[in-house]
């Protein structure tokens, strides 16, 4: 980094120190963030090499480059890296550690030691997958359903799951951090109803952090001990029931899902504002909202066994509930797309991210009423539908918002602008490619092309060569900030504190901020996104 | 939880909003560690309904007078605990000394009965996977000692943490590193960590050794 | 196989009652996904125009707060409450599914890596293909020996998973015959996406022929597994050994490496070679430990053992 001096004040969080030590022990949330964002991006582009692996073989019905056993890891391993080790730290643990504190006006955490542990504990666990990665890999699909992954896997199943065991230490820690910190540390003035609603939805994928990890670790546990030491819990011959791990384990996952696309929509809220230069439309119904979604979020399991043996009314159950679910998710659409109504648009690179994601978000949550509803799933589940589907939410939803998060608050965590035209094409790029690659999927599911085929009827190919060719579109369009952003570092126009016009205590702190953020505390007196922005609310001195 | 003088982190404006925040903390931990029994419990409720039979079989093997002494044991744990908590706020030293050690010792006194109780199981044949054949007929039985040694294992990992912790507020009582009642809320969230892990055993208790019998 | 049926097309047909009403269902739900993302894509680009930063548009805003609420309880509401008439939809087919008529005919289903095994009331056996007469209730009683699988015929809308230790039910009535992919859609490891053959649809007359048909046309194959077991050939090419040896699952017909590096074509007399001569043509990268059988088996029962390791399909240990 270079050294940039500000005018007086004090030394930016990058200038604390130059040191290795300065950067992998410091306790400071913001450089604790950048660690992350390092860390992710590396698994990114593990897990994004095993996709562009399974896109590329998947060119040809009869494969043409892996065996059988070589295409089930990549898949094992795209899932579980993409996952654990970036989807579920992605936005929280970067943005999430870097912006909390600032947004409800704290000089930190509330348990700074703990957040490094947590990013320590969780370059560990990397290290447990990677190494069964280059062990020779797992090939049990990231789900690890039980008797495969106990009795009949010959991959390395227990790095795998001894890594995603201990990963999870890490999420509960950081959701444990963000709930005191948001519970506990807000500025004088700063009440629950003036919050960002950033922060009302990282707290929100923070109490299913806390709350569903733990049941995955437990579940994890049982893996382990059958296979490791004998001790069957779901072998059938001892009467176990494999069905059984599957319930635990979507305990589990599908509120994962809410912990992966929760903090999307902490990010279009503050994006849609800053952008719309109006303030947000429903405050408090998208709020509570997110909270609905965290609390349904843990009755829906059951959506994903409909056809694995579950009582058919129990089924049912889970159908509407299902179905309920997506009512909030459709509410915060709407305020999303009102709140551009009667403002200022423009249309800056995490803009046209964040109109990205309405748009794949839209699909992906209509799609997931295809399989909510028992009936057709049963014909869906588990064929390219489902895979589009997920994607849609994971990929087109989460990923998309965390570029425009990265776009956003990049002059932020840097002080340096990004280019805008790159960054506004590879958002057009990423929209476009990413409609290309999935959209076939949902056709191919239809046609009933099930997942996780290596070889697979002829007549598919035409849909899986489109598929491909989208993908070499995203593959494109995903490394392409890695070079502009990292251009900017050195080259990127300055950005002075508040470079979007956009409110919002992190937009009243020099960037980079510096390493106490405050030099107050500052008392808020407005509500949040104050739009529009004249007289621009000024922090106030703390009195005391 | 540190147990050097109540410095305020540089994070917090004044020491009461960092002790709300580190029992806050505590609070939401416990609540994970419940879950993580929670899945325990979950899958002992589903076999106990899967196969009742088997699970009947299962548990009167398990010696139940043992049982009943390790509860009682770890009840009166509780209860001293409670005094610690109480002599700490108070700022009596010596008699919270007293408890804390008594805490350590009932605690140490669960563990050794349950190690008995283990190697009692595993000389009747009753860890499946290694020793003497294992005696009942049912297959489903099996689960259920599976499950047994997974959950009370689970559960003793988390009293010896627990052992661990009251030793250690006990150590620096002893060598007046921790001053009293200025650092009560570290005696007082061990005690809370301490009744959570027999609160577990309460739950627990009734489900190995009495629902099926 | 007979070459007569129709090959299968991209289009997927509607093979049973429950495809044609599927597939009223999900067009039903199309129709209203596509008009919810009109109408959003359509707000958002009308607000993303009007409103841009630098049009003139008037942004006195005058929807009041009780306005606010109506508006928001309704996009609510009335989205929520048209969903429940396809969750209703939805859940009469699951039912409907869920439940065999009386009388059904019943085929067994065992899965296994990577194979499946049907079984006619008559005892006939076939393995990937199942052959089903049109216009009868068919019931498959389903479980599986080592991990779980699904039977899926996307022709059928309809799939089931094969679990180990519990049988499960799938049933359907075909009305029309051909023939049709059938999958296994549950990941089982590593040949899981060549698990799989064809459903094949026949006239009751037809079927009727089949049936009397396989029971001759297994017996070799079916004799063979039986002498498979008998002359210990399972313990080392069995699904649970542990010995070194090759798996014959989809070897007849393809071409082998031998371990001094030539190429040779499996076939009938390579596999009796095999047996008769184990050292001839070695595969390459396995220790010479199989027995010589030549003398211990008579030629009958080397037909009857190599009729058995021809019927094996890709993938499977015997």
């Amino acid at each position: 980094m270079t050294a940039e001096a500000k005018k007086a004040p004090p030394k930016s969080y990058i200038e604390d120190g130059h040191t290795l030590r300065s950067w992998f022990f410091s306790t400071d949330h913001k450089g604790i963030a950048v660690l992350y964002l390092v860390s992710i991006t590396l698994f990114f582009f593990v897990g994004g090499a095993a996709a562009t692996l399974i896109r590329l073989e998947l060119l040809s019905p009869n494969g043409f480059i892996l065996s059988n056993d070589a295409y089930n890891r990549l898949f094992t391993i795209h899932g579980v890296i993409m996952v654990w080790f970036f989807l579920i730290p992605s936005i929280p643990n970067t943005f999430g550690n870097f912006l909390i504190p600032i947004m409800i006006g704290a000089k930190d955490l509330a348990f700074p030691k703990l957040n490094l542990a947590s990013w320590w504990i969780f370059v560990f666990a990397g290290c447990f997958v990677i190494a069964a990665l280059l062990i020779g890999g797992v090939d049990t699909g990231w789900t690890f359903y039980a008797p495969f992954s106990t009795m009949f896997s010959n991959g390395y199943v227990i790095p795998a799951v001894v890594g995603v065991f201990i990963s999870g230490f890490s999420t509960i820690l950081t959701g444990l951090n963000f709930i005191v910190t948001v519970h506990r540390l807000r500025a004088p003035g700063m009440t629950w109803f003036r919050l960002p609603l950033f922060v009302w939805s990282i707290y929100a994928t923070s109490l299913v952090m806390v709350l569903a990890t733990p049941v995955l670790a437990t579940t994890l546990l049982l893996i382990f001990a059958e296979r490791v030491f004998g001790l069957g819990f779901f072998d059938p011959q001892l009467g176990g029931d494999p069905v059984l791990y599957q319930h635990m384990f979507w305990f589990y996952s599908h509120p994962a899902v809410y912990i992966m696309v929760l903090p999307a929509f902490a990010v279009m809220s503050e994006l849609m504002t800053a952008f719309s230069k109006k303030h947000i439309f429903g405050y408090k119904v998208i709020a509570f909202s997110s909270l609905a979604i965290a609390g349904l979020g843990f009755l829906v399991w059951g959506h994903h066994m409909f056809v694995a043996g579950e009582s058919v009314y129990v089924g049912l159950v889970f159908s509407v509930l299902s179905f309920t679910i997506a009512v909030p998710s459709a509410i915060k659409v709407f305020n999303w797309t009102a709140t551009m109504r009667k403002g200022y648009v423009s249309f800056d690179a995490p803009m046209l991210f964040a109109l990205g994601f309405i748009g794949l978000f839209v699909i992906g949550g209509l799609t997931g009423l295809f399989v909510a509803a028992t009936g057709l799933d049963v014909h869906l589940t588990r064929t390219y539908f489902v895979i589009a589907h997920f994607h849609f939410i994971m990929v087109g939803g989460t990923v998309s918002c965390y570029f425009g998060a990265l776009h956003f608050w990049w002059p932020k965590m840097t002080g340096r602008m990004y280019p805008e035209m790159p960054g506004r094409i590879v958002a057009l790029l990423i929209f476009f490619g990413f409609m290309l690659t999935f959209m076939p999927q949902f056709i191919l599911g239809w046609l009933g092309m099930p997942r996780r085929y290596h070889l697979y009827p002829p007549e598919f190919q035409v849909l899986n060569v489109l598929s491909s060719a989208g993908a070499s579109i995203l593959a494109v369009a995903y490394t392409a900030p890695l070079f502009y952003l990292a251009w900017s570092l050195f080259y990127g126009k300055r950005a002075g504190l508040n470079p979007w016009g956009a409110a919002g205590l992190e937009w009243m702190i020099p960037s980079p901020p510096p390493r106490e953020n405050f030099e107050t505390v500052p008392v808020v007196t407005w509500e949040a996104y104050p739009y529009p922005l004249e007289p621009q609310p000024v922090a106030k001195e703390d009195g005391r | 939880m540190s147990d050097a003088l109540p410095a305020v982190h540089e994070q917090f404006q004044a020491p009461g909003q960092q002790l709300e925040a580190d029992r806050l903390g505590l609070w939401v931990f416990l609540a994970s560690e419940a879950m993580l029994f929670g899945a325990v419990f979950f899958a002992l409720t589903v076999y106990h309904l899967i196969h009742p039979a088997a699970m009947h079989a299962a548990t009167s093997r398990l010696d139940l007078v043992t049982g009943v002494i390790g509860t009682a044991v770890l009840l009166t744990s509780s209860t001293t605990m409670a005094l610690a908590v109480k002599a700490a706020r108070e700022g009596r030293r010596t008699e919270a000394l007293i408890v804390l050690v008594g805490t350590v010792l009932l605690g140490l006194a669960f563990e050794a009965i349950k190690v008995h109780d283990w190697f009692d199981e595993y000389d009747q044949g009753l860890y499946p996977p290694m020793g003497p054949p294992f005696p009942l007929p049912q297959p489903a039985a099996r689960l259920y000692f599976h499950l047994y040694f997974v959950s009370t294992g689970l559960h003793a990992v988390h009293l010896a943490v627990g052992i661990l912790l009251v030793a250690g507020v006990a150590a620096s009582l002893l060598s007046n590193r921790m001053k009293l009642p200025e650092r009560t809320v570290t005696v007082e969230m061990v005690g809370l960590y301490w009744q959570f892990v027999d609160i577990v055993w309460i739950f627990l208790f009734p489900t190995l050794y009495l629902v099926s019998r | 196989m007979n070459p007569l049926l129709p090959q299968p097309r991209l289009a997927l047909p509607q093979l049973s009652n429950y495809a044609a009403e599927y597939d009223w269902l999900f067009f039903a739900m199309s129709v209203f996904s596509v008009v919810f993302v009109t109408a959003i894509f359509i707000a958002i680009l009308y607000f993303a125009i009007k409103y841009r930063a630098g049009s003139p548009a008037d942004r006195t805003d005058r929807i009041r707060f009780r306005s606010r609420v109506i508006l928001e309880s309704s996009w609510s509401l009335i989205p929520f409450v048209l969903l429940l008439v396809f969750f209703v939809w939805a859940g009469k087919m699951y039912v409907a599914w869920s439940m065999p008529p009386k009388g059904a005919l019943e085929i067994a289903v065992v899965g296994k890596q990577w194979m499946w095994k049907f079984q006619h009331p008559g005892g006939q056996r076939e393995i990937n293909t199942l052959h089903v007469p049109l216009g009868q209730p068919v019931k498959l009683v389903m479980t599986s020996q080592d991990v779980i699988h699904s039977l899926f015929v996307p022709a059928l809308r309809i799939k089931m998973d094969a679990i180990p230790g519990r049988y499960t039910n799938l049933w359907f009535t075909a009305k029309e015959t051909g023939k049709y992919h059938l999958h296994c859609a549950e990941y089982c490891g590593t040949d899981h996406s060549v698990m799989g053959g064809w459903l094949i649809v026949m006239t009751p007359a037809d079927y009727q022929t089949w049936l009397a048909q396989a029971g001759t046309d297994l017996s070799l194959a079916g004799a063979g597994a039986a002498l498979f077991r008998k002359y210990g050939c399972s313990g080392c090419h069995g699904a649970n050994s542990t010995v070194h040896a090759p798996s014959l699952g989809g070897l007849f017909g393809t071409t082998v490496r031998t371990e001094d590096g030539r190429e040779v074509l499996a076939d009938e007399g390579y596999i009796r070679d095999c047996i008769t001569v184990p050292g001839k043509n070695r595969v390459a990268g396995y220790p010479p430990i199989m027995p010589n059988f030549s003398g211990k088996i008579s030629e009958g029962d080397l037909i009857k053992l190599i009729a058995y390791i021809r019927s094996l399909p890709p993938g499977a240990r015997p």
